[in-house]
């Protein structure tokens, strides 16, 4: 129709005009609107007095010179110690049902005389693999994720960006980056989600490619067992205060790195003026506990556990089906870790370790599990009793303190997992994006590590 | 091209929106959210909005025999959409046309979110005020006169506290009323300085001829006089949807991109 | 001193405000209007941050934290 064409041009020419006149329409648009909401809230609001709030006086603590930051750091490490100490005896019980419950599902195989590789595939694999990723991840994130959201709903997490926003300005990022990296302790995918809080796409990038840097769920079960081993070849003694202090250290990295990454990032690939930077500071407010605990079980804990027993069951089969098939006498999975050991070497590891590494893309929280089945060379995934065996076993591999050193450092810088790479495609609506996602993590991991090897290695550490 | 998000969506709700639309709009930090949950229940379920990373939830409740469809729309300081989340909030208030629209707003902080509720008043009549979390107001020892709040902005206004569920009932008594009994509600207008407001009444009468009704022409006025190119291109993406196969108003697409 | 109009991020702390004007352009002027610092309104600088950067402002009854970057953007009066 001539008459919209038309019609539009001559009206958008006036308003032009009009534009041209007052300067800018859309500060008396918004000031006009402003003004008539503080004429209406004063006509119908009476405020007594208003009395030095509560929430000021918490704000002058919480974002204090000198309390705001430890205080910070004590809240951090309280949810850690009530999520790995809160989330052992759980575990514990949930690994004992399920794996209680793989005999009777043996058993019944047996009973309908199934052929030995369905029950290996289905039994063994896919299922021994489902039972290990339920027990392992679901009592931390259900402790992790409420209390996450607590403090989100108490209103203290803004608070933190607000602390920290300086930093991340330096490195050409968003202070709302560490409430991502905050929940990417509970889990990566949910924390390249979180990124959606950050309104400018360059910020929210950079928050999306760096979150891996934080260790999430998954991770801290293999970096706790490594740093008991590390200290326990170097030292040999256990001492939980030392490996607590150990992992605190590989946290603290973690952030440094994403502060480096970033930086880099917005030098380089995501160049650009840094966007506005407006965060509210709600008013405090106690939570309904029960709507809380309902809200963060449903849509976070089994949400992101329910996306990780989609990809862990594939794995499983997988996992049982490279280890179970030999060719002259030696299974796949030694193949495999045989044409990986130089480059294994190269960065202080094993061929087995990186193929653990690969294997456990699905979910980071089957790497120790196919580590453990690959030097037994037995075809399924078992538990060690103790840290001590362990450590034993891994001596026997030939391990080093260097060895279990560079485990921590790969496993807290390396790839994501395939969960997250799936989130951060979603979210990006890009395969570039995932595939850097990726590569940044990986490239850092094998120079750190490599880097590290080799300085030991010339120093005659090793 | 960005309409394509929203149709996408629109038609999604059309599928089975039961009786009636609602949409919940408010600030961030208001306990919008609350006031979603407290009236779902469990019967909702979140998503993407189409080609954008924006969550919305829907769900639905019952009342007085008649179904009725929520639809969460992100928090928003504003619908002059300077974010996606706004962008999302303002198109689907405009273009949705939802059968009411809430808006929840903070009791305590009621003239910061009352730039809102007026800014959805300029759109939509069928507008409705929760006003929640009057407990905390009462702890800050606030008293607010919510009928004289009423008269004032000439729709209903409803005091509540969510998380508690106090109000609630009146809330859907009031959205069932609006809806349904059709409760006669007429704003109050927004008046604008001298130069603004005989710029309207120069540009209104053309602007109607051309929405034929299907927008408010004041709205879509301010709007073109604002020029904020992102309204403009769905404005017309919207006329356009009135009157499909028209060829020639692709053309007309272009000029207004120009402009912005 | 008084009438002495000057940016936003030298307010001290504790201290009252009028907004004389938004200087900056685009999106980032329309997000500062939308949250309320529009000519005529009253701000109060809270907190810094420990950092020192960001502040936080009351404007309009919600408290908003501003970069040193849009706060030198904003004009304003002392008014108490």
């Amino acid at each position: 129709m001539d008459s919209l064409e038309v019609g539009l041009n001559q009206i958008l020419s006036k308003a032009q005009k009009v534009r041209w006149q007052v300067g800018s329409v859309r500060e008396v648009i918004v000031k006009s609107i402003y003004e008539q909401a503080q004429e209406i809230t004063e006509k119908v609001v009476t405020t007594k007095e208003a009395e030095e709030d509560l929430d000021r006086k918490i704000d002058n603590i919480v974002t204090s010179k000198i309390l705001g930051y430890p205080l910070m750091i004590a809240l951090l490490g309280l949810v850690f110690w009530l999520t790995i100490s809160g989330a052992n005896l759980p575990s514990q019980i949930l690994a004992d049902l399920l794996f209680g419950f793989q005999h009777r599902l043996t058993t019944f195989f047996h009973w309908i005389s199934a052929p030995e590789w369905l029950h290996g595939v289905l039994v063994l694999g896919l299922y021994r693999c489902l039972a290990w990723v339920v027990s392992v991840m679901l009592p931390p994130m259900a402790i992790f994720f409420p209390l996450f959201t607590f403090l989100e709903d108490l209103g203290y997490l803004p608070r933190v960006a607000f602390n920290l926003d300086k930093l991340f300005k330096r490195a050409g990022a968003h202070g709302k980056q560490i409430l991502t990296m905050c929940m990417g302790f509970g889990c990566n995918a949910a924390g390249v989600i979180a990124c959606r809080i950050i309104e400018s796409p360059r910020e929210r990038l950079i928050a999306i490619l760096t979150n891996n840097f934080v260790p999430c769920n998954g991770r801290f079960p293999t970096l706790i067992a490594m740093a008991a081993v590390f200290l326990g070849i170097l030292v040999s003694k256990e001492s939980n205060l030392l490996a607590s202090a150990l992992v605190a250290g590989v946290v603290v990295l973690g952030v440094f790195i994403t502060l480096l990454v970033s930086w880099i990032l917005s030098k380089t690939v995501l160049k650009g003026v840094p966007s506005t930077f407006t965060l509210e500071l709600p008013p405090y407010r106690w939570p309904k506990i029960g709507t809380l605990l309902i809200r963060s079980v449903l849509d976070r804990t089994l949400f992101v556990l329910m996306r990780a027993v989609i990809v862990a069951a594939p794995a499983g089969v997988v996992i049982w089906t490279l280890a179970n098939i030999e060719v002259a006498n030696l299974s796949i999975i030694g193949y495999l870790a045989g044409w990986l050991q130089g480059f294994g070497r190269l960065i202080g590891l094993d061929g087995y370790i990186i193929l653990a590494f690969i294997l456990g893309l699905p979910a980071n929280e089957i790497v120790i599990p196919i580590l453990i089945m690959s030097y037994l060379s037995q075809g399924t995934m078992l538990e060690l009793d103790s840290i001590e065996a362990l450590r034993q076993l891994l001596i026997a591999n030939g391990w080093t303190w260097l060895t279990a050193l560079n485990m921590i450092l790969f496993s807290l810088l390396h790839f994501p997992c395939a969960t997250t790479l799936l989130t951060i495609r979603r979210e990006t609506q890009s395969i570039r994006w995932t595939w850097l996602a990726a590569l940044i993590p990986t490239t850092v991991a094998v120079v750190v590590c490599f880097l590290l090897a080799q300085t030991a290695r010339v120093l005659g550490l090793v | 091209m960005q309409v394509t998000g929203l149709q996408e969506f629109l038609e999604r709700i059309e599928e089975n929106k039961g009786d009636a639309v609602i949409a919940l709009a408010g600030n961030p930090n208001t306990g919008k959210s609350t006031v979603f949950n407290s009236l779902t229940g469990l019967n909702q379920h979140t998503g993407n909005w189409p080609g954008k990373t924006v969550v919305f939830a829907k769900g639905s409740y019952r009342y007085k025999k008649k179904n009725i469809t929520l639809v969460d729309l992100p928090g928003a300081y504003s619908l002059l959409a300077n974010s996606a989340d706004e962008q999302v909030a303002r198109d689907f208030i405009c273009f949705g046309k939802p059968d009411a629209t809430v808006v929840v707003v903070d009791a305590t902080c009621l003239e910061r979110n009352l730039n809102l509720a007026l800014q959805v008043m300029e759109i939509t009549p069928q507008t409705i005020l929760c006003v929640n979390l009057i407990d905390e107001a009462k702890r800050k020892k606030m008293a607010i006169d919510f009928s004289k709040l009423a008269d004032l902005l000439g729709v209903p206004v409803i005091p509540t506290v969510a998380r508690d569920k106090v109000g609630l009932l009146d809330l859907k008594e009031s959205i069932h009323r609006v809806v349904f009994e059709k409760q006669l509600l007429q704003p109050r207008r927004i008046v604008y300085n001298k130069v603004i407001e005989s710029a309207i009444e120069k540009i209104q009468e053309e602007v109607e001829v051309l929405v034929h009704g299907s927008l408010n022409s004041r709205w879509v006025a301010l709007r073109l006089l604002d020029g904020d190119p992102t309204i403009i291109r769905e404005i017309f993406n919207h006329l356009q949807r009135m009157d499909p196969g028209d060829q020639q108003s692709k053309r007309a697409l272009k000029v207004v991109e120009d402009c912005g | 001193m008084l009438d002495q109009v000057f940016a936003l991020t030298y307010l001290p702390i504790g201290r009252k405000a009028q907004v004389i004007k938004v200087g900056t352009e685009g999106l980032i002027r329309n997000r500062l209007l939308d949250l309320g610092f529009v000519p005529s309104a009253i701000v109060e600088a809270i907190r810094k941050s420990p950092a020192g950067d960001p502040i936080a402002y009351r404007i309009r009854g919600a408290v908003i934290a501003l970069r040193s970057e849009e706060s030198r953007q904003i004009q304003v009066r002392v008014v108490d």
